[in-house]
């Protein structure tokens, strides 16, 4: 197994945001492409508006959570959780945040959403952006691609003709932002 | 979804999918965090079986045990699921059925919450196993929790005995690949043998009953089938560690980081009451200390003799409070080991709190309160409405059905005052059915002066929007007989009940005073607040969707809506700046219309 498909990423947002999708996404990604996955997320009270977050371990691992100090990535659907969730990071690893500010793996999602007319599609904005985006030697920050998603939302939200479209369209949107982007 | 067979399942799903693939015919429920996704999934893989299965939210836990309870003994396989203090509403029945035994297999889930996430204890399920005197399985994952429902089921009919499952939030929560078995039909027909000497038992015969009891449990802890296994055969040396849950987990994943695989040996407990006899004794007989990690009491370590050469729990070395979290758990085997490790740990840095949605009519609902009775005692209760707390409008909170006992409680204790403050009770439909209408009928005997105010959202909101007894629908969306609030009031024998709209913010407030002054001359008054929840998609068709507000100039920025209406989608722009409305959150219930004192919220007609 090499070091890209063994991974772990927390996903971070607030109650409301879509962690939870994303989160999915990702693993149902893994399982497709014959990678064992675990994840971990928030439920009930916290998801009114609180504090979300997620973990996902890619790779043969043997429990949910993510130590801190330990993830390859973060995906950032709010900046202010960085103070609370960046620590997750390994020394090496990277983030993708929805900011309007210019930070190393910033992304203007919630500008990007709406111009989509979706303001509620940040979610599949970003993660859109870090499967397009690379690092400084050109590797991509994820286990999977762009397709993998795709796939992945056809197959989850294949039911719900609307919600499928606009999730596709915001996730082709952040991948056209992070297609430029070095992080 | 499936690669080699294999699909992705939260753990909830993986233990609805094997109660449907273990011939389990009648499955009851009551929502709870983190229990509640599983009659959900149970209702969803019914389809994959030839034969019938009931399946149903009852309208609380101890009744939802008791059907479940009388499916086993009419031979069938049965399960109940719930959350650890949903267990203590059916602690009553699950004491008895434990001496009386089952016919049919009957597995009780308790999902425990260590943290906690989202409950008001920490308490251990598997300790009320204990005092029940019933095996149970202790799952690590989403994979091993699928597989425990077959195991438990085994153990059930070879002993005719009830069997806890006690997964914990982290594995009811999480996902997993795993490969689904085959679904086996029930082949049985239900048939219930008389026999009052065991199923109507008088005292008489019940202390033969917990002999037979302790005989069982004495045969369950000597089957080889749920010993606990060894993690790491290779490994030698004078000291053990033992765990079991999600803490087992966490071990491997730290034996490997800290590279002691191969030097510290590691047991996981699989079912840690009743503990097998002859592992305490190996252990006992291999080691020189112990090292015991679950959750949340020292359940395994009280269970194991020679406390000297054992930590854990009862012996200070792990906390008794909170979660056992992977870093904590790196730390305790490190040092365990000799090794002078410490895991990084997150900063504490306050989260964002949660908070009642835009538009939530719980939030119009409190604000009419604090506006009819600004000097009032409020007791609340479990839900989504607990939240009112952040408005001020909660003041306690102690579980399902409280609100109204409590309020009694303080009407009682300030009768004889000059004055006694006024006392509001809120109280959710679903948690009102649950435990709320005893106390109820409680008030009416006794003329307790207070207001009750039901919010009725008609939906169970908090735990993802099951169906409520006024909903006249089943777990799986099929129609039901709806019950009747307002006839259910009356029926307690309620002499003011009347129905308020909360986004009429002034017609609830009036109505609200006009209950205060009957109930403080006449005993209880009911007002139920009604109004859809805004998440609740099955009533998208009554929901009030109407452009947001627009602020005029007249805002001076004076702060108010924002400190006592305190909706996300009010945002205060700074200091006698006009505040802003975020249009992407807010729904249009245009209550903030009402609660702006210098009239500068306008409403927008669509």
């Amino acid at each position: 197994m090499n070091t890209r498909s063994r991974q772990q990423i927390v996903i971070s947002g607030v109650g409301g945001q879509g962690v939870l999708l994303v989160t999915r996404l990702l693993a149902e990604a893994a399982i497709a492409l014959g990678e064992p996955v675990f994840t971990s997320e928030t439920h009930g009270m916290a998801q009114r508006g609180g504090t979300v977050l997620s973990h996902l371990k890619v790779g043969g691992f043997h429990g949910p959570l993510i130590r801190p100090g330990q993830a390859d990535g973060l995906l950032a659907l709010k900046e202010e959780n960085l103070e609370a969730h960046g620590p997750f990071l390994n020394s090496g690893g990277w983030m993708v945040v929805n900011t309007s500010r210019d930070l190393p793996g910033s992304v203007k999602a919630e500008q990007i959403a709406s111009e989509l007319g979706n303001p509620r599609a940040v979610n599949l904005v970003l993660l859109g952006f870090a499967l397009a985006a690379r690092t400084s030697k050109g590797q991509p920050l994820l286990f999977c691609q762009v397709a993998d998603i795709e796939a992945a939302i056809q197959r989850t939200l294949g039911d719900r003709p609307k919600m499928r479209d606009g999730a596709l369209s915001a996730l082709a949107a952040g991948a056209a932002a992070g297609s430029r982007r070095e992080i | 979804m499936t690669q080699a067979g294999r699909e992705l399942m939260m753990g909830n799903e993986a233990m609805a999918r094997a109660l449907v693939e273990n011939g389990c015919s009648l499955v009851t429920a009551y929502p709870g965090t983190p229990s509640s996704e599983i009659l959900a999934a149970v209702a969803r893989y019914r389809a994959l079986r030839a034969d019938p299965m009931h399946v149903q939210w009852a309208v609380n836990e101890k009744v939802a045990f008791e059907i479940a309870y009388a499916g086993s003994q009419a031979g069938l396989r049965t399960a109940v699921a719930m959350k650890q203090v949903g267990l203590n509403v059916a602690a009553d029945p699950l004491m008895s059925a434990a001496y009386m035994g089952t016919v049919g297999g009957f597995v009780v889930i308790s999902a425990d919450d260590p943290g906690p996430h989202s409950s008001q204890t920490e308490q251990d399920s598997r300790m009320m196993a204990m005092m029940a005197k019933i095996p149970v399985l202790d799952p690590d994952s989403p994979r091993q929790a699928h597989q425990m429902v077959g195991l438990a089921y085994a153990i059930s009919e070879s002993y005719r005995i009830p069997v806890m499952l006690r997964p914990t939030t982290r594995v009811c929560h999480s996902r997993q690949d795993l490969a689904p078995g085959p679904v086996l039909g029930a082949p049985r027909e239900p048939a219930f043998q008389k026999d009052p000497l065991r199923w109507a038992a008088t005292p008489k015969f019940r202390s033969t009953l917990h002999g037979e009891l302790e005989a069982k449990l004495a045969r369950i802890a000597a089957d080889p089938s749920t010993a606990p296994v060894r993690l790491n055969p290779g490994a030698a040396g004078p000291r053990a560690l033992v765990a079991s849950g999600v803490a087992a987990a966490h071990v491997r994943e730290a034996l490997a980081f800290l590279g002691l695989q191969e030097r510290l040996a590691a047991y996981q407990v699989r079912q840690p009451f009743p503990l097998h006899p002859d592992f305490i004794a190996h252990l006992m007989a291999a080691y020189d200390e112990i090292l015991v990690l679950e959750e949340t009491t020292g359940i395994i370590e009280l269970q194991l003799a020679r406390r000297d050469r054992v930590r854990g729990k009862q012996s200070g070395h792990v906390s008794r409070v909170g979660e056992l979290s992977p870093e904590t758990i790196v730390d305790h085997v490190a040092d365990f080991a000799g090794l002078s490790v410490k895991a990084p740990r997150l900063p504490a840095v306050p989260g964002r709190r949660p908070t009642l949605c835009a538009g939530c009519p719980h939030r119009a609902s409190f604000f009419a309160i604090k506006k009819a009775a600004p000097k009032g005692i409020y007791t609340s209760d479990i839900g989504c409405y607990t939240l009112g707390l952040n408005l001020g409008a909660v003041d306690t909170v102690l579980c399902m059905g409280a609100a109204i006992s409590q309020a009694a409680g303080f009407c009682h204790a300030f009768r004889h005052t000059p004055k006694p403050p006024p006392v509001v009770a809120t109280i959710g439909d679903s948690t009102f059915f649950h435990a709320g209408v005893p106390a109820l009928i409680d008030t009416v005997t006794q003329q307790v002066p207070f207001v009750l105010v039901i919010l009725d959202n008609r939906t169970t909101a908090m735990t993802g929007n099951q169906p409520t007894a006024a909903c006249g629908t089943g777990a799986g969306g099929e129609p039901l007989q709806a019950v009747d609030l307002e006839s259910l009031v009356d029926g307690c024998g309620v002499r003011f009940r009347r129905t308020a709209d909360p986004y009429d913010l002034k017609g609830t407030v009036a109505l609200l005073r006009e209950a205060l002054v009957f109930a403080r001359e006449n005993g209880p008054a009911v007002v139920i607040c009604r109004r859809p929840c805004l998440l609740d998609r099955s009533r998208r068709a009554e929901h009030l969707l109407r452009p947001a507000p627009t602020v005029s100039p007249a805002c001076d920025g004076c702060g108010f809506c924002v400190a006592h209406f305190e909706c996300p989608a009010l945002v205060a722009a700074g200091e006698k700046e006009p505040i802003r409305i975020d249009a992407a959150l807010c729904s249009g219930c245009h209550v903030c219309v009402a609660v702006c004192p210098k009239n500068a919220i306008l409403a927008v007609e669509p």
